[in-house]
């Protein structure tokens, strides 16, 4: 059995007033390229358009199910979809990337993601977050890499109140017992 | 804490950023032809200005992309955050 980073905290977070829950093992995939008829090739090839915009994600579904494109800088993306794809990902999105300068890797192992939801996520997570998280600065479609309780993490606004965090898997547990500590305020 | 421009991301925590000291200093043209006290002076002797400085930023924590920003080292306020690659902008100390 394979045992995912935060595996030992599944309780701890789903009691947590965050609502919080591991999604291990997606298929992620670091894309470089700055070729507009690349990138525009290799949206087409996942349904999604890849993100025109700084700090902001794209979404959609094609050949490959949801996908999610993450803007990580003016020529980097990643890749995020269900797991155990990332190696078909990887050949689509090298093909569509064909004689252009770029590179396609799979970061599958870096990262586990957290899912946040609820009414007090924009505030548990403004204890060790600097970046403006109320909806009229960070509105659904936010996509930041920024430090979290002075880890590095990528955060996704995905809705109201929902939030998704990209976490290194090597500190993981790190951010699960900061959250925990965090949300202590927030028990009823 | 103060807070950096990132060109890409916009404000920033500074802890998100590393320092690369003076920008614009350009890579000599033939290196091989230098003196020993020419090269010593294009690695280690930097300006050290009472006023605007241009300086490489890179967003470390952020798009860990490297930028220029001019910055006041009487006041460390930050100008002006310009692109790599872009002119230095006009500023008025
Ligand atoms: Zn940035």
């Amino acid at each position: 059995m394979t045992v995912s980073p935060l595996f030992a905290w599944t309780d701890r977070l789903a009691a947590l007033p965050v609502n919080a829950s591991e999604r291990p093992f997606l298929s992620q995939l670091t894309v470089r390229a700055s070729d507009p008829a690349a990138i525009a090739a290799m949206g087409a090839v996942l349904g999604v358009g890849f993100p025109a915009v700084p700090c902001t994600f794209t979404a959609g579904s094609g050949e490959f199910g949801d996908v999610e494109v993450l803007w990580l800088g003016p020529d980097e993306f990643l890749v995020v979809a269900a797991p155990d794809l990332q190696i078909p990902i990887e050949e689509a999105l090298r093909g569509a990337l064909g004689s252009a300068r770029g590179s396609v890797v799979d970061t599958s192992a870096q990262r586990t993601t957290v899912v946040l939801e609820g009414p007090h996520v924009r505030d548990v997570l403004a204890h060790g977050c600097s970046v403006d998280l109320h909806p009229s600065a960070a509105p659904a479609g936010t996509c930041v890499q920024t430090l979290l309780a002075r880890t590095g993490v990528i955060l996704l606004v995905t809705g109201a109140d929902s939030v998704t965090l990209l976490v290194r898997s090597s500190v993981a547990e790190y951010l699960a017992a900061w959250l925990s500590d965090a949300c202590v305020e927030y028990q009823t | 804490m103060q807070l950096i421009p990132c060109p890409w991301c916009g404000p920033r925590e500074e802890a998100e950023f590393h320092y690369g000291g003076q920008a614009h200093v350009a890579y000599p043209e033939d290196p091989s032809a230098l003196s020993d006290e020419e090269w010593a002076q294009y690695v280690f002797f930097r300006e050290n200005p009472s006023g605007p400085f241009a300086e490489r930023w890179s967003h470390s924590a952020g798009c860990r992309r490297w930028f220029n920003a001019v910055r006041d080292t009487r006041t460390h306020d930050l100008i002006a955050v310009y692109r790599a690659g872009e002119p230095m902008p006009e500023v008025i100390s």
